[in-house]
């Protein structure tokens, strides 16, 4: 059968017409598969939502119980039903509980990424590469520009700067879910096992990781007592990007700004946001993953979506793959 | 490599020159020889490397990748250095090593024109992505971090635990990579001596009077002295060596020979080289446009010197013999250069005579009346000053005559019409103020004409050979603290404007006078143009 008979992309999001399903929609709909926790991924209020535990736990955290009518589990590797389609859960590597997700019927397999890395990471299972007809991959950093260093490397930055500067506050920009968990991970990793202090908008989703059985160490709410004279020099605090731009971070003491992230590659995008220590870190591949992971999966065609589709179209024609943009609307295309 | 590229993307983002310090002292600490000097001399705007064309980096680029990715990424990131640096691909199976900046830097010295290009492609194999972006800044002379070669100083002052004036005297007698004076400052060895004697001191600057600036100080604590319109020298003869610096500190010996071999004394002196007659021989000093047949010229023969003698008259003495004399106060400075004049040749050295006045109004009026055409202006100097290198604030001041004068560096040029229209004739200028904690040039004026046929050759020639970007017929060129063309703008008013962004608007501008002789770090602020609104409003 023709791809576009199995998935395509609706309005709401991707859609399965013969299982009656979406993947990752956009909008309230009767039945859901959801790839990941991020916000733009995964949504509140739909009839039923099939997701792995952890998605549907983080979804709980983010949202309250109710977020969906009914909610059903799945392990990654497991392959189930609906309504007579192959629907499988395969690891990203994205962020703790990230999965791909296959749908197969009438002989024709199509493997939605979801958000997908290659890279290793302490805090969630590595992304495993799975045969298809068509691969639909994002491109959040689609451009050949991206190339991400070493993530030890760049954490191995900030334990120099807070030798450097013993007496500033060292105040971390990281995304809630993922990032955050993934950069303490990296410090514990890398020897740091001093209290890290977190900003209330991250406490819960570190407890769950922790729950989890992913360790994070002593983490402690980046929090002033009136009556304290705790300053936080010398310390390190991470919250999430939106944090910096309120007066958050303009109560430590001597603070240096900090952004862990993907865009951090580009200097202007540092100098603009006025970050004084970018971390490239990202929970996305870079543009040789993308490329290497198309390679080695050999589909017969590959849909690209949100990010920078073209760039990664032109590649694809280059090596005489099929290619098209989705153009699907909705998607965080500055993720994470 | 690798260690200087962490240092200037560290320096890009830092705002504090707390932090910008400890960054340079650590690194100076940590860096090896000669690698540690190389990025001084980067650094400080003393490195000397042959440039490459940023055409020739996207060719090499082009040479392996797609060019409609590479439009892509070149859209993206906007900067080239730094998308080659990022989509770079060294071929499969290439090693890479961090190449020492020193190596990388001796490498393309030696290399020859003809194999510049595949050392190049080399060399950005060899390199990872950060050092990659460096080396290629250095490379295309678009190294841009913030950091003066006065901040770079103060580290090594600090590194060393020295004082910043120690290095300034040293530093000019000093060259990449600086082997001997990082082993001093790392207390492997003494102090350098210097193998060239009479090097050039940093100058002492004046700051221009302000609105109410003199109020609060006493004349009495003041000399005055005739600003005179020639250009600003350094004249050293230590051991025999002579030479002829402008007040940026280029070597202008061989277009003054007369002058060298008429300074039989032993010292450094600071004063204005103008032409004509000197007050000892009782002729006529000579306009700024005769001196510039002088200017800006590898030789000089008999007939030019004969038509056009060029002579010094003095401001002030710094190194009396060997003696460095500049710690001492003024009048006492002053003393001794007198006698150094007294017993010098009378053609080619005279005394610039201060300006008896006993009250701020009385010095206001004689500022406005100058008795001779060549005076541009007076210099306020407190008469226990000792001689500090650079722009001070409190010990000199300049009081220029009206009407208004600044410095200001071109920013845009722009094609002229007609006649001109092969020439970019029209120019913007602006001046430094401080933009979101940073310094930046504001565009302040227009002008179009005031500069001779030959000045706009060298206006349009430095256009052409250093535009960074184009709108249109519209160039911006080159404008940075330590590089960049300082033009003198004369102006019949000045108004507060909400149309302009620098909140200023001059009336009749004109390119007064080209100013090679001085570095953009050195024209004029906004905060200058606003006093003079200010006093303007005020009387
Ligand atoms: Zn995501
Ligand atoms: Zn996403």
């Amino acid at each position: 059968m023709k791809p576009d008979a199995l998935l395509y992309p609706a309005p709401k999001g991707l859609y399965c017409q013969i299982g009656d399903f979406y993947i990752d929609p956009v909008q309230p709909v009767e039945r859901a598969l959801i790839t990941h926790g991020h916000s733009d991924h995964a949504r509140a209020g739909h009839g039923h939502v099939l997701a792995t535990r952890e998605t549907l736990d983080i979804m709980g955290i983010r949202y309250g119980e109710g977020f969906c009518g009914a909610s059903q589990a799945v392990s990654l590797g497991e392959t189930l039903v609906v309504n007579g389609v192959e629907v499988g859960f395969h690891p990203a590597g994205h962020v703790l509980g990230s999965a791909q997700i296959s749908v197969r019927a009438n002989g024709t397999r199509i493997v939605v990424s979801g958000d997908y890395k290659r890279r290793r990471d302490p805090t969630c299972a590595g992304f495993e590469p799975v045969a298809c007809d068509v691969f639909i991959t994002e491109a959040t950093f689609g451009l050949p520009v991206f190339h991400h260093p070493d993530d030890r490397a760049e954490t191995r930055k900030l334990l120099t700067s807070l030798a450097q500067f013993p007496d500033r506050t060292h105040v971390v920009g990281a995304y809630a879910l993922g990032k955050a968990q993934r950069v303490i991970a990296l410090l514990r990793e890398q020897g740091y096992h001093q209290p890290i202090f977190i900003h209330g908008a991250l406490q819960r989703l570190c407890d769950y990781y922790q729950s989890r059985g992913i360790d994070l160490g002593e983490l402690r709410p980046a929090t002033l007592a009136a009556d304290e004279k705790q300053d936080f020099r010398g310390t390190i605090v991470i919250g999430p990007p939106a944090a910096f731009a309120d007066r958050w971070s303009r109560r430590f003491a001597d603070p240096i700004a900090i952004f862990a992230s993907g865009w951090m590659l580009i200097r202007q995008r540092a100098k603009q946001r006025g970050v004084e220590l970018p971390l490239i870190i990202s929970d996305h591949c870079d543009w040789a993953e993308l490329t290497q992971t198309i390679t080695e999966i050999a589909p017969s065609e590959v849909w690209v979506t949100h990010g920078r589709e073209e760039a990664l179209v032109r590649w694809c024609e280059l090596q005489g793959i099929a290619a098209r943009p989705l153009h699907l609307v909705g998607y965080d295309d500055e993720g994470e | 490599m690798r260690a200087f590229a962490e240092l200037l993307d560290r320096l890009v983002l830092s705002p504090q020159r707390n932090a910008k310090t400890r960054l340079l002292v650590d690194y100076f600490q940590t860096a090896p020889d000669p690698d540690r000097g190389y990025a001084l001399a980067a650094i400080a705007g003393t490195l000397s490397l042959n440039t490459v064309k940023p055409a020739m980096i996207r060719d090499l680029l082009l040479e392996r990748m797609d060019a409609v990715l590479f439009r892509y990424s070149y859209d993206y990131v906007g900067d080239l250095a730094e998308t080659v640096s990022l989509v770079w691909e060294p071929p499969a199976g290439t090693v890479q090593s961090d190449v020492p900046l020193g190596a990388a830097i001796e490498r393309l010295q030696m290399t020859g024109r003809a194999d510049v290009r595949s050392v190049v492609r080399d060399m950005l194999d060899r390199l990872d992505t950060p050092a990659r972006f460096a080396f290629l800044k250095l490379v295309t002379g678009g190294l841009r971090i913030g950091v003066s070669a006065k901040l770079a100083k103060q580290a090594l002052a600090e590194m060393g635990g020295k004082d910043v004036a120690e290095i300034e005297t040293l530093w000019h007698g000093l060259s990449p990579p600086y082997l001997p004076l990082f082993r001093w400052l790392s207390g492997e060895a003494g102090k350098p001596a210097l193998s060239t004697p009479a090097i050039f001191h940093s100058v002492m600057l004046a700051n221009p009077v302000g609105d109410g600036d003199l109020d609060a100080l006493d004349p009495r604590d003041f000399a005055a002295e005739w600003k005179w319109d020639g250009i600003r020298v350094q004249l050293a003869n230590i051991g025999g060596t002579r030479r002829l610096y402008s007040r940026s500190g280029d070597e202008i010996s061989s277009a003054f020979p007369d002058v060298l071999e008429a300074a039989d004394f032993s010292g450094v002196i600071d004063g204005e080289l103008l032409v004509g007659g000197t007050t000892r021989t009782n002729r006529a000093t000579r306009s700024f446009a005769d001196l510039q047949q002088r200017l800006n010229r590898k030789t000089v023969n008999h007939k030019l010197m004969d038509a056009y003698p060029a002579f010094i008259r003095g401001y002030d003495i710094l190194f009396s013999g060997d003696r460095d004399i500049r710690p001492q106060p003024f009048v006492e400075r002053r003393a001794m250069l007198a006698d150094l004049v007294d017993t010098a040749s009378a053609q080619h050295f005279d005394l610039s005579p201060l300006v008896p006045f006993s009250s701020w109004e009385e010095l206001d009026q004689l500022r406005a009346a100058p008795p001779d055409p060549v005076i541009e202006g007076i210099m306020l100097k407190r008469l226990d000053s000792p001689y500090t290198p650079g722009r001070v604030k409190g010990p000199w001041f300049k009081w220029k005559r009206a009407p208004y004068n600044i410095d200001a560096v071109l920013i845009y040029a722009q094609r002229g019409h007609g006649k001109r229209s092969s020439y970019y004739s029209d120019f913007t200028f602006g001046v430094w103020t401080v933009v979101d904690g940073k310094e930046t040039l504001v565009p302040v004026g227009k002008a179009y004409f005031g500069f001779t046929d030959a000045e706009l050759e060298i206006l349009d020639r430095f256009v052409r050979d250093n535009t960074t970007e184009r709108f249109g017929p519209v160039r911006a060129v080159r404008a940075e603290p330590d590089f960049g063309f300082v033009v003198e703008v004369a102006f019949e008013g000045i108004n507060r404007s909400t149309r302009h962004k620098s909140g200023v608007a001059m009336r009749f501008p004109r390119i007064a006078r080209l100013r090679p002789d001085k570095l953009p770090r050195d024209a004029d602020r906004l905060e200058t143009l606003l006093a003079m609104i200010e006093t303007r409003e005020s009387t």
